[in-house]
């Protein structure tokens, strides 16, 4: 649907551009959205890292040294390995090289630790083999990106209790806590269309009782209702099942903000001049609606959509952690981050806190990147010079003022 | 205003009954129920149950009834004479173990509601007097990285950071001292210092986003015509801003009292659990993995309707604030 509305706006847009009027007026909606959105500092920013992440997780198996079944039971709880050039004799090594590593036992707590071996020393090498797995579902591999010859052993984030590679585990964790919110907003992008279109398209006593309806779902507490919807999921259902199960709860509620975007921008464009001249005109409403009505307000729906993202890295965090969520063989951020339940963990191995970094940074990428779509929405109401730079500033902080007019309205 | 808070108020009734409905169908959705769970635990532990013992466990629990037939007897029970049910794995009456947890609970989360408001709206009102300045980015940094941690997560820092100074992560509400003794000063002082990390975990992402909703409302509101003719005037300025500004802005705030609510018993929900506080958290959690359905479902059904009650207070506030609402809203 959103793909045909897109089309249909293309053609549109093209139609436009060869008329070619003034050189603003036949810029495309998208390039000029883009060229604002460059121009604010966080969003771009944001933009790069979260491409960043994204390229990462796409190539995870290459770049992870470890697959998510490796794990070595003699290594549980080590530190991050450190990475260095310049040996114990004050030699510099043009290559990275890594030490091997000894377990011994604390003197004080008698518990076991590792630390390096100035004796062992390995080289870092790149395209190496080690587990296999299939490179973007193409074709099987074993070749990884960077590792260390037998038996060394690298960890950048330290291991985990089982003494599996947290590095690894990050990485592969970040192909599920990254599509899985793409994938629910989807879905709750094509509902909230759906039914927010018909809510405001239709009106009246429809109107009434969709918008109670999503007055309903919206009174309950996410979290709670997510646990309960998640309780009902069956105990032994596949990786890829579970991850389906787990969009469609986030969706489930998630749907109702981006319908009442649409169901106010429905209303509010309803009756401008050209709807009512196409209908004069004798258009079918369907037409109307899809060539007429929603590339109007696309923009901000995609505005909405990414503002609805970090919501969902944090449930889907949430429920993983608390064991709800996803289950293994799959990993994500949250399945992460269970180990950092237990106080003592944290206290004796604070790199177990690692993948709470990714969990934030992704969360603030997301919100600047919506702030600064949210600023580039409406390209051509932003005049040039101070005054737009005023507005710009001011313009970031009312999110929740859009929110209240909803629930006024 | 009078009519307006009679119509409010008595759209409520439907609207609860189709929550209940709702939540009664989100309980019965995992497969299977408690008796099987529960036949599934005794099998581990050697112990078979045949199906004639577990059809009779069934009838005796009302289980091997319709659904619609379950539902009824729930909501006339809860109705007519304040019974909820009765909580399986307890093995007590649902409305006990509600009592039982529901006053620390509330006491949480209006501290934490508190908290929020007292925090936020003095911290917006500051960073939009003072726009741009040091406080302003300071204030707007912690509120955006406050509401980028999960709350969860800042429970587990918060506990680290408490585990090393003080030699005690500050698990649960009371120390081990306290936990059976009768309510002294003491008890409340314990009670006070173990609030200190829950109430922050819970309000801090709420309140974040009341700092940006309240600076932003500020913002708009000091630049308008009235201020200006109020300055003109030579009102003293802290007076423009609290009377003048402050009040208009305040608004927005107000209405979404329900929703902060709602991310409170969400907050509260999963901080309990990782902090383990005797709250309704863990014990929903609980009820929830073992089918315990009248427990569980009670308790979705209690804090949805604390949610529209929420929703209904900050309409009717919002109408006593804005006249402008309630005159709008009579016409439809």
């Amino acid at each position: 649907m959103v793909t045909q509305a897109k089309a249909l706006m293309q053609r549109f847009v093209q139609r436009r551009a060869k008329k070619g009027a003034g050189q603003d007026y036949a810029t495309s909606h998208w390039k000029l959205m883009y060229r604002e959105l460059k121009r604010h500092k966080l969003a771009r920013i944001s933009l790069y890292i979260l491409g960043f992440f994204y390229l990462v997780a796409l190539l995870g198996g290459f770049i992870a040294p470890q697959g998510l079944e490796s794990y070595s039971g003699e290594y549980m709880n080590s530190a991050p390995t450190k990475l260095r050039m310049i040996d114990a004799n004050g030699k510099f090594h043009i290559q990275p090289f890594v030490y091997g590593l000894k377990s011994e036992r604390d003197p004080e707590t008698l518990r076991k630790r590792f630390v390096e071996d100035p004796e062992q020393l390995f080289p870092v090498k790149l395209f190496v083999h080690g587990s296999s797995y299939s490179f973007l579902g193409l074709f099987k591999t074993d070749i990884h990106l960077f590792g260390v010859d037998e038996p060394g052993r690298i960890f950048l984030f330290g291991t985990d209790s089982m003494g599996r590679d947290m590095f690894s585990r990050v990485v592969l964790g970040s192909q599920v806590s990254l599509t899985l919110p793409l994938v629910g907003v989807s879905i709750s992008f094509l509902l909230g269309l759906l039914i927010g279109g018909i809510s405001g398209y239709a009106g009246g006593r429809v109107d009434a009782v969709i918008q109670r309806f999503i007055d309903i779902v919206r009174s309950f507490p996410t979290l709670p209702l997510w646990m309960a919807l998640a309780a009902a999921i069956p105990p032994r259902v596949g990786v890829v099942e579970m991850f389906f199960y787990i969009t469609i709860i986030m969706a489930f509620i998630e749907w109702t903000g981006l319908a009442r975007v649409v169901r106010s921008k429905f209303i509010s464009l309803r009756s401008e001049d050209y709807v009512t001249a196409a209908k004069i005109a004798g258009v079918s409403d369907l037409r109307i609606i899809f060539a007429h009505l929603v590339p109007g307000f696309i923009s901000y729906l995609v505005v909405a959509a990414t503002l609805a993202i970090p919501g969902m890295i944090i449930g889907e965090t949430a429920m993983s952690f608390l064991g709800l969520g996803i289950r293994s063989p799959a990993t994500s951020w949250g399945v992460l981050m269970q180990e950092a339940q237990q106080i003592e963990n944290v206290a004796l191995y604070p790199w177990k806190l690692i993948p709470l970094l990714f969990v934030i940074v992704t969360v603030l990428a997301f919100n600047f990147l919506g702030d600064g779509l949210r600023d580039a929405a409406d390209p051509y109401s932003h005049g040039n010079g101070a005054k737009s730079a005023k507005r710009k500033g001011k313009r970031k902080w009312v999110s929740l003022k859009s929110k209240k007019k909803q629930l006024e309205a | 205003m009078l009519r307006y808070m009679l119509r409010r108020t008595l759209i409520m009734v439907p609207v609860t009954l189709f929550v209940s409905m709702i939540v009664f169908i989100i309980i019965q959705l995992p497969p299977g129920d408690f008796v099987s769970g529960y036949a599934a635990k005794m099998a581990t532990s050697g112990e078979i149950m045949d199906e004639q013992a577990m059809a009779l466990l069934r009838e005796s629990y009302g289980l091997d009834k319709p659904w619609y037939v379950q539902y009824f007897t729930w909501i006339i029970g809860i109705l007519t004479e304040g019974d909820f049910g009765y909580s399986l794995s307890y093995n007590r009456p649902v409305s006990d173990i509600i009592g039982q947890y529901m006053g620390i609970t509330i006491i949480v989360s209006l501290v934490s509601m508190v908290f929020t408001y007292v925090v936020a709206i003095p911290i917006g009102i500051l960073s939009a007097v003072k726009q741009y300045s040091f406080f302003d980015y300071l204030a707007t940094g912690f509120g955006f990285l406050g509401m980028a941690t999960p709350n969860f997560l800042l429970a587990i820092i918060l506990m680290f950071i408490s585990f090393q100074w003080w030699g005690d992560p500050m698990l649960g509400l009371f120390s081990a001292e306290f936990t059976d003794a009768p309510w002294t000063a003491a008890k409340w002082m314990d009670l006070f210092k173990h609030m200190i990390i829950p109430v922050i975990v819970i309000g801090t992402s709420n309140t974040c986003e009341l700092i940006r909703v309240m600076r932003g409302q500020m913002l708009d509101e000091m630049t308008k015509p009235h201020i200006l003719t109020a300055r003109a005037k030579g009102l003293p300025e802290w007076r423009i801003l609290l009377k003048y500004s402050a009040r208009a802005a305040i608004n927005p705030i107000v209405s979404t009292i329900g929703w902060s609510l709602t991310t409170i018993f969400t907050g509260s929900t999963i901080t309990a659990i990782v902090l383990n506080l005797p709250t309704q958290g863990p014990v929903m959690h609980k009820a929830l993995l073992s089918q315990d359905m009248y427990l569980a479902g009670s308790w979705l059904l209690l804090m949805a309707v604390f949610t529209l009650l929420g929703t209904l207070i900050s309409d009717i506030l919002l109408a006593w604030l804005d006249p402008r609402i309630r005159m709008t809203r009579k016409g439809t």
